[in-house]
């Protein structure tokens, strides 16, 4: 029965569940949804449509699956799974971490953030299984929804601030995706979710594009997760990392591979992020910053569009979502313990929690693809395809980024959390949970890495690829080995940049300063414009006032009662000086 | 290491504050890239892929390109800091 159910209507009846549930039960609960709902997805549903409804002579398929939507299902009950056991202990007490008695991991309101990410994973699957665009537009919104909860649990005056641009950003873009998805009904008279492209040059395709584009982080449209992550719970952020910008990479590995501009929108995604993760302090913010970058290694094999690229860019959202998840987790576990995220904060606890630093140095081997690792079976796939589609100049870029991810998430990170200068913090360990849930996902990052065939049997396109030959192993090692001596000397000729507190300007100051800007500055201008035009109106009325009060006014030449005498002497005045004139 | 008798939590002491153990450390990560260069040298560069540098010059490009990546990237960075850098709380204020 459960396998004609769509997977999300699970996680929504769940979320009901742990909205009336306590304690004991609620962790259950949480737990053992994402588990039933992988199960079934695992053993009891194949490929086809399941659900279908005729709606106003459009047919709505609420519940179609294939290898692509598929693949993405397990993950995200992985990642579900994964994030609510690292937030099983929520609600259990306040935290070593809270700073001035303030709790920044939300904990008590702990239902709240089980409840949101609940509907959040339910809202990503319907995405994910959507067959028809109205669907998938009524689970975009959700998704918006739902997250922006995560947000303003940490219940900060940055967080509400954060999460309401986050919505008004996730919103926009829902009004596109439903504004490109009309205008393609009207003019294929269907509504269902396939191929767009962008070959018929219709608007629609690019408004979809745009649609899918801000969720997925596109370049000008990316500060939302630079903004929202590091302003999250540790454990919310975890949530948000998995989801939203997955599901834009469904949406276009669905609608638009093999669309050229991808490419180099994905290639300028890998390479502008990495000079921002140099600089910034916050290191959630700086994940933010990887997340983008990866995100652009999956973009642009979405654009190169061969079967191998394609695979390479779903492999790689899987393998990130884990190795992403791995990290914010562990600078989550450091933020639980310590209250803090900032590189000039931390440093040197490695000596009291040394299972946390292991496992954040698994992340980063994972996300800079070392040998073993999930992302050298996964990211390689996409840069032998953009050789083998003669994209020269694209690969070269990506091999940059590539460095440029060691550079930020697999030596940064660990090193500014974990090592460097001893912060004097001797933050312990954090709960068990959060161990358990990072141990799960790093084992699962060498799993993918030692263990690639397996996993690639789940890929959606035919494509060959073995990732373990001696000369990309050796390869990879050089550049990664001889990338991390270049940090070496960077750091000890002092080159390297010291941590800043402090914000650098990026795209987000169009939509914080230069907007606001604008309207106070058009509201200053129109402002005193109606003032002078209202004041010489004003000055215009009164002197016509006082001319016609001259003229016509009570003593006025016009207004004036003349004596009847006057009258009889001007018109004798009159006829004499007509007298004149006609004799 | 810290003296402080008054301290009641006893001062932990990692690996990194043992210099002779740092000094190990990064000897062996030297010697890992050297063996690197040498295995290259020794392994030829045949390749089951297609590879833009086939059949051209590809002879340490790897090792070149990777050390080569992250001095330009610091070397952009801080120039792009001293045009970026506001206070941090640029957006908060007003």
């Amino acid at each position: 029965m459960l396998s004609s159910l769509p997977p999300f209507v699970l996680f929504f009846v769940g979320a009901l569940a742990v909205a009336v549930t306590r304690g004991t039960l609620r962790k259950a609960l949480v737990l053992a949804i994402p588990v039933i709902g992988g199960l079934n997805l695992w053993f009891g549903v194949e490929a086809g449509v399941h659900l279908q409804i005729e709606l106003l002579g459009y047919t709505l398929t609420p519940y179609r699956a294939d290898k692509l939507s598929l693949l993405f299902g397990y993950l995200f009950h992985v990642a579900a799974f994964l994030g609510f056991l690292y937030a099983l202990h929520l609600g259990d007490g306040t935290p070593d971490g809270a700073v001035d008695g303030v709790d920044h991991t939300g904990g008590d309101r702990a239902g709240l953030q089980h409840v949101s990410a609940m509907l959040y994973a339910g809202s990503a699957l319907g995405a994910v299984f959507a067959g028809d665009f109205i669907t998938l537009f009524v689970f975009w919104e959700l998704l918006a929804v739902t997250s922006a909860f995560l947000i303003w649990a940490r219940a900060s005056e940055r967080s509400y601030a954060t999460g309401f641009r986050y919505l008004i950003i996730h919103v926009v873009s829902g009004v596109l995706l439903l504004s490109g998805a009309l205008m393609l009904a009207h003019e294929t008279g269907s509504v269902a979710f396939e191929h767009i492209g962008l070959e018929s040059g219709s608007p629609a395709g690019w408004l979809l594009l745009i649609a899918f584009g801000i969720k997925a982080g596109f370049p000008l449209a990316h500060n939302w997760i630079t903004e929202a992550y590091p302003e999250s719970t540790p454990t919310g952020t975890v949530f948000l990392s998995a989801f939203t910008t997955k599901v834009a990479v469904y949406a276009l590995a669905r609608g638009f591979a093999g669309a050229e501009p991808l490419i180099y929108i994905g290639t300028a995604m890998t390479f502008f992020p990495i000079f921002y993760a140099v600089l910034e302090n916050d290191l959630r913010r700086v994940l933010g910053y990887s997340m983008i970058n990866q995100i652009g290694f999956m973009v642009a094999g979405i654009g190169i569009g061969t079967g191998l690229a394609v695979n390479g860019a779903v492999a790689h959202a899987f393998a990130d979502v884990i190795f992403k998840g791995l990290l914010f987790m562990s600078v989550g576990a450091v933020m639980t313990m310590t209250g803090r995220t900032k590189g000039t904060d931390l440093g040197g606890l490695y000596k009291t929690m040394p299972f946390t630093a292991t496992l954040c140095i698994v992340g980063a081997m994972a996300i800079s693809a070392f040998p073993l690792f999930s992302a050298f079976v996964t990211k390689s796939m996409i840069m032998v395809a953009a050789i083998e589609e003669h994209h020269y100049i694209v690969w070269a870029f990506m091999l940059f980024a590539s460095a440029g991810v060691l550079e930020h998430a697999g030596i940064k990170i660990p090193f500014f959390a974990f090592f460097a200068h001893d912060s004097g913090i001797r933050a312990k360990e954090p709960p068990k949970n959060m161990l358990a849930a990072m141990s799960i996902g790093a084992v699962l990052c060498v799993l993918i890495g030692v263990f690639p065939s397996q996993f690639y049997s789940l890929l959606p396109m035919d494509a060959e690829y073995h990732p373990y030959d001696t000369t990309h192993v050796l390869t990879q090692l050089q550049l990664l080995c001889f990338g991390a001596l270049g940090f070496i000397t960077l750091m000890k000729s002092g080159v390297y940049p010291d941590e800043k507190r402090a914000v650098h300007i990026d795209a987000e100051i169009l939509y914080r300063k230069l907007g606001p800007w604008i309207v106070r500055t058009t509201g200053s201008v129109v402002g005193r414009v109606d003032v002078y035009v209202r004041s010489s109106v004003m000055e215009l009325v009164k002197s016509l006032l006082a001319l016609t009060g001259r003229w016509h006014g009570s003593m006025g030449p016009l207004a004036r009662s003349w004596p009847s005498g006057s009258m009889v002497l001007w018109v004798a005045i009159l006829l004499a000086a007509y007298l004149l004139f006609y004799l | 290491m810290s003296h402080d008798h008054d301290h009641a939590v006893k001062e932990p002491i990692g690996w990194m504050d043992k210099p002779d153990f740092v000094k190990r450390l990064f000897l062996f990560f030297y010697v890992l890239c050297g063996l690197l260069i040498v295995a290259e040298l020794v392994l030829g560069t045949e390749t089951a892929h297609p590879h833009p540098m086939e059949e051209r010059v590809r002879f340490f490009l790897y090792p070149l390109y990777g050390f080569a990546s992250f001095w330009f990237l610091v070397l952009i960075a801080k120039p792009m800091r001293k045009l970026l850098i506001r206070s941090e709380d640029y957006y908060d204020a007003e």
